[in-house]
C-alpha cells in the first residue's frame, strides 16, 4: 500500500482552482454554435441535423439546446455561425429553455428573470453543502463519463461541498442525462418524487434538453422536461466536466445564472468570472438564506 | 462480403455448420421493407470479412423455428427480433422483453431458482453512483448468486429506427451517439459500410488519423475500467491516478479535434480534418502518457490486496467464449481472440504492424484486466507508428467524396469493447435501414454465466471487468 502513497504524490496538485481562479481548459472549451446578430442572412442556410437553426426577423438563431456541435454550419457559413467559447460562465447553462436561443429573442429576459426568482427562492434553503443524485434517462454513455470525471482529482467537486448520493432522500439536486427514454420515465419520476423539497433539476446535455439527434419518437420524449420540471438547462453533446460543474454551482445559487440582460450574455466569452458567488458571499446574506430555509422546512412539517 | 438468400431452416443449418467449422456467429436481426416480408439476416465473421446470410419469412408468418436451441448465442438476438416485430421464434427458451419496455405486466419479478430463503434483489435501474440505467435482478440466498437476470430495456432510445431517412453525413453523427464511449469505433464501422457501398478508398493520411483516434479511445476506455475496478477495491489513490490518466487522454483528444470523444472527426470518405496538433507533439504527449500509465499499471499489478479480488472472479470458460463468439477483452481473456484489426484489417491497420494476440485462457476478471493492459500498450505502439507516419502523408487530402446512391454493405471496427458491426442499406442517397450491433450487446448476455462461486461483493468487479456500455445494448 505504501507504494500508492508515493505514487499519489508524484504529480503534485493537479486539481483545478476554478471557480476561484480561471482555468485555461475551461476557457478554451469549444461550446455550442452561436448564430449571427441581426443583419439579414444572405445565401443558403446550412442544413442542421437536429434542426437547431432558425431564421426569424433577419437574425439567424441557433438553438443551443439542440446543437450537437457537429460544426457543419460553422464550416459552411463561418460568416453566420461561430463556436461559443468557454465551458463556464453565466451563459453556459441557463435557467429557461428559450434562453438557449442564441442570439436571444427579445422575450427571453422576462422568462429568465421569473425563473431566476423562482430558483433563488428554493436554493436559498440549500446549505453550503449539496448532494446530487444522477439519473440516466437514455444517455449515450458519454455524459456519465463526464460526470464521473468530476469525482476525479482534476475537477474534484468535493472541494466545493458537492457530493453524489445514492439515495434520492438525501439529494438536493437531480442531475439528469439522456433524451428521456420512455422506459426511464417512471423511474425518473419516482426518483424526483422521492427527493425532499426544495429540489433543483438539471437537464445535462443536448439530449436531456431537447432529445438531440433522437428528437421525439416512440422511444424517447425529446428531453426530460416531459417527465420532470427542469430548472437549469445545460447544452453540449456531451457537456464538458467544467460545463457540468458550472451548471451545478448555478443550480444551487453559488454562481450567478445567465440569460439575463443582453450585456451579461455577451460577456460569455472567457474572462473574469463571478467568483464571488462561490467564495465571497457575505455572512449577512448567508444568515438570511439559512433563516429562509428553516422557515420553509418548518412550513413543510406542519 | 457475400450475401445469400434462402429459407429459414436452410439458413439455420448453414449457420450452425459454418460456426461448427470455425466461423463466428456475429449477429442476427430482422428487417421489413414497407409491404414486404420480414427478412432474417445473420452475420458470420470469417477470416477476411463479414458474410451476410438472409432468409425471408413467408408473407404473414407469425412465427419461425427458433435458432437459439441450436445456437445459444442467438438468445438475445431472437428476443430483440420478437420485441421489434412481434414474430415468435418457436422453441425459444424465454421471450421476455429485452430492448423495449413492453407493458408493466411483463415487469413482474421473474424467479428462476427455487429454494429455502432464496430471494431476488432488484438492483436498478437507478443505481448507486453515476451509472447508466440497467436493472440487475440478483437471485440469492444471501451471499452466493445462483442466478442473475438483466433488464436493459429502460434506456432503449430507438436509435436503429432513427437512422431511416437520414443521409450518410447525418447518419455518422447518430452512429457516434449509439454508444457514446465508443464514438470513434461506431463512426468507423458506419463509414466503412458506406464506403464499401460507394467503393471509395480513404486517403492514407485519413486512414492514419482514424487509427490515432480509435486507439486513444481504446486507451481511455481501458483506463475507465481500471478506475472502476480499483474504486470497487477501495484503492483511493490508484483510482485518482487512473482517473487522472484518463482525463489527460480525453484532453489530448479534445486538443486534436475539439471533442473529448473524437466526435465529428470520422466522416464517410475520410476524416473532417487532420489533427490540430502537430504529429511531433502528439508523439511527445503520448510518450509521456505511456510512461505514466505503464508505471501505475505495473504498481497495480503487484498490489496483492487488489489482485486477490480479481483472481478467479467471474470466470468465463474458454469453451463458452468460443461457443458464444465472445468479443474484445472478454473473449481474449478466455482464449478466444478475434480482433477485427487483425482478422479483417481496415484503414491504417492494413499498413501498421499488427498487435500480437494475447495468450490468456483463465477467463476471470484478472485475465480481462491483463488483456486490457496489453491492449493499452499495443495502442500506444500503434499511436506512435501512426503519428510517425503522419508527416509523410499530411500533404494528402483528408477525405474523398463519398456519396453513394444505393446499395447495401456491412462495415466493422474494433471498439474497446470488441467488434462493432453496422449493416447499412441506402436508396437514393438516403439510409433506408441501418442496423448497429455493438460488442456490448453481444457480450453482456455472458454476464448470466460468470457468477459461479462468486458472491454479492464480487458483483462490481465482474461488472466493471466486462467494460460494457448499456447505451450500446438498448439501442
Amino acid at each position: 500500500v505504501s507504494i500508492w502513497v508515493l505514487r499519489g504524490l508524484r504529480d503534485g496538485v493537479v486539481t483545478s482552482r476554478w471557480p476561484a481562479r480561471p482555468d485555461p481548459y475551461a476557457d478554451g472549451w469549444r461550446g455550442p454554435v452561436r448564430g449571427s446578430a441581426p443583419g439579414g442572412p444572405a445565401g443558403v442556410i446550412p442544413s442542421c441535423p437536429t434542426g437547431a437553426i432558425s431564421v426569424t426577423g433577419g437574425a439567424v438563431r441557433v438553438d443551443q439546446g439542440r446543437c450537437i456541435l457537429c460544426g457543419r454550419c460553422v464550416a459552411e457559413r463561418p460568416d453566420l455561425f461561430a463556436w461559443s467559447r468557454g465551458a463556464t460562465g453565466p451563459a453556459a447553462a441557463v435557467l429557461a429553455r428559450e434562453a438557449l436561443l442564441v442570439p436571444e429573442v427579445p422575450e427571453t429576459d422576462q422568462g429568465v428573470g421569473a425563473a431566476r426568482v423562482r430558483l433563488r427562492e428554493r436554493t436559498a434553503a440549500l446549505r453550503r453543502s449539496v448532494h446530487v443524485r444522477h439519473v440516466d434517462a437514455g444517455s449515450d454513455g458519454s455524459e456519465e463519463w463526464e460526470i464521473q470525471a468530476l469525482l476525479g482529482p482534476v475537477y474534484d467537486i468535493h472541494r466545493l461541498g458537492v457530493f453524489f448520493t445514492a439515495s434520492p432522500r438525501h439529494a438536493d439536486v437531480l442531475l439528469v442525462t439522456g433524451a428521456g427514454a420512455r422506459g426511464m420515465a417512471a423511474p425518473l419520476r419516482t426518483t424526483y418524487d422521492g427527493m425532499p423539497d426544495p429540489k433543483v433539476v438539471i437537464a445535462a446535455g443536448a439530449d436531456a434538453v431537447s432529445g438531440g439527434l433522437l428528437g421525439v419518437s416512440e422511444a424517447v420524449t425529446g428531453g426530460i422536461a416531459a417527465t420532470v420540471p427542469v430548472d437549469v438547462w445545460l447544452p453540449g453533446s456531451p457537456p464538458s466536466p467544467f460545463g457540468i460543474l458550472n451548471a451545478l454551482l448555478i443550480a444551487v445559487g453559488k454562481l450567478a445564472a445567465g440569460g439575463g440582460p443582453a450585456s451579461q450574455r455577451a460577456a460569455a466569452s472567457p474572462g473574469p468570472r463571478s467568483d464571488a458567488g462561490a467564495t465571497g458571499e457575505g455572512d449577512a446574506s448567508k444568515a438570511a438564506r439559512r433563516r429562509a430555509g428553516e422557515t420553509e422546512r418548518a412550513g413543510e412539517t406542519q | 462480403m457475400t450475401m445469400a438468400q434462402t429459407d429459414v431452416s436452410t439458413l439455420w443449418t448453414e449457420l450452425t455448420s459454418r460456426v461448427g467449422a470455425g466461423d463466428r456467429f456475429a449477429g442476427l436481426f430482422a428487417t421489413r421493407v414497407e409491404g414486404g416480408p420480414l427478412v432474417l439476416s445473420a452475420h458470420v465473421a470469417t477470416a477476411g470479412g463479414i458474410d451476410t446470410l438472409e432468409a425471408p419469412l413467408p408473407p404473414g408468418a407469425a412465427s419461425y423455428p427458433a435458432l437459439t436451441p441450436r445456437l445459444g448465442a442467438a438468445f438475445w438476438y431472437e428476443r430483440e427480433i420478437h420485441d421489434r416485430f412481434g414474430v415468435i421464434p418457436e422453441g425459444h427458451p424465454r421471450l421476455a422483453p429485452l430492448i423495449r419496455p413492453g407493458s408493466p405486466e411483463d415487469h413482474a419479478l421473474p424467479r428462476h431458482v427455487e429454494g429455502y430463503g432464496i430471494f431476488t434483489i432488484p438492483h436498478g435501474p437507478v443505481r448507486s453512483g453515476v451509472m447508466e440505467s440497467i436493472e440487475y435482478l440478483v437471485e440469492t440466498p444471501g451471499e452466493a448468486i445462483p442466478h442473475l437476470n438483466m433488464r436493459v430495456f429502460y434506456k432503449h432510445r430507438g436509435v436503429e429506427d432513427r437512422f431511416a431517412g437520414m443521409t450518410p453525413a447525418d447518419g455518422v453523427l447518430l452512429a457516434e451517439r449509439a454508444e457514446g464511449i465508443a464514438s470513434v469505433a461506431h463512426a468507423l464501422a458506419f463509414c466503412h459500410a458506406v464506403e464499401t457501398i460507394a467503393g471509395c478508398q480513404v486517403p492514407p493520411a485519413a486512414a492514419l488519423v482514424r487509427v490515432l483516434h480509435a486507439e486513444l479511445e481504446r486507451i481511455a476506455n481501458h483506463l475507465d475500467v481500471a478506475v472502476r475496478l480499483v474504486d470497487a477495491a477501495g484503492l483511493a489513490v490508484a483510482a485518482a491516478r487512473f482517473a487522472l490518466h484518463k482525463e489527460r487522454v480525453l484532453r489530448l483528444v479534445s486538443r486534436l479535434c475539439g471533442s473529448r470523444f473524437g466526435r465529428g472527426v470520422i466522416i464517410p470518405g475520410g476524416v473532417s480534418a487532420v489533427p490540430v496538433l502537430p504529429p511531433a507533439q502528439i508523439l511527445a504527449e503520448a510518450g509521456q502518457l505511456r510512461q505514466a500509465v505503464t508505471a501505475d499499471a505495473a504498481a497495480l499489478m503487484t498490489t496483492s490486496s487488489f489482485l486477490d479480488r480479481l483472481r478467479g472472479t467471474g470466470p468465463l470458460t474458454s469453451q463458452r467464449a468460443r461457443q458464444h463468439g465472445a468479443l474484445g477483452p472478454v473473449g481474449k481473456a478466455a482464449g478466444y481472440a478475434d480482433d477485427a484489426r487483425l482478422a479483417r484489417p481496415y484503414d491504417g491497420y492494413r499498413s501498421l504492424a499488427a498487435p500480437p494476440a494475447p495468450g490468456h485462457t483463465a477467463g476471470d476478471a484478472l485475465a480481462r484486466l491483463r488483456v486490457r493492459w496489453e491492449e493499452v500498450d499495443q495502442s500506444f505502439g500503434l499511436l506512435r507508428q501512426a503519428a510517425e507516419d503522419l508527416p509523410e502523408r499530411s500533404p494528402d487530402r483528408a477525405r474523398v467524396t463519398c456519396e453513394p446512391a444505393g446499395g447495401r454493405a456491412a462495415g466493422w471496427a474494433e471498439a474497446p469493447q470488441g467488434e462493432v458491426i453496422y449493416d447499412v442499406e441506402l436508396v437514393d442517397g438516403r439510409i433506408v435501414r441501418c442496423r448497429p450491433r455493438s460488442a456490448s450487446f453481444h457480450n453482456l448476455v455472458l454476464m448470466h454465466e460468470v457468477f459461479t462461486g462468486d458472491i454479492l461483493t464480487d458483483f462490481p468487479f465482474i461488472e466493471a471487468s466486462f467494460g460494457l456500455s448499456v447505451a450500446g445494448v438498448a439501442l
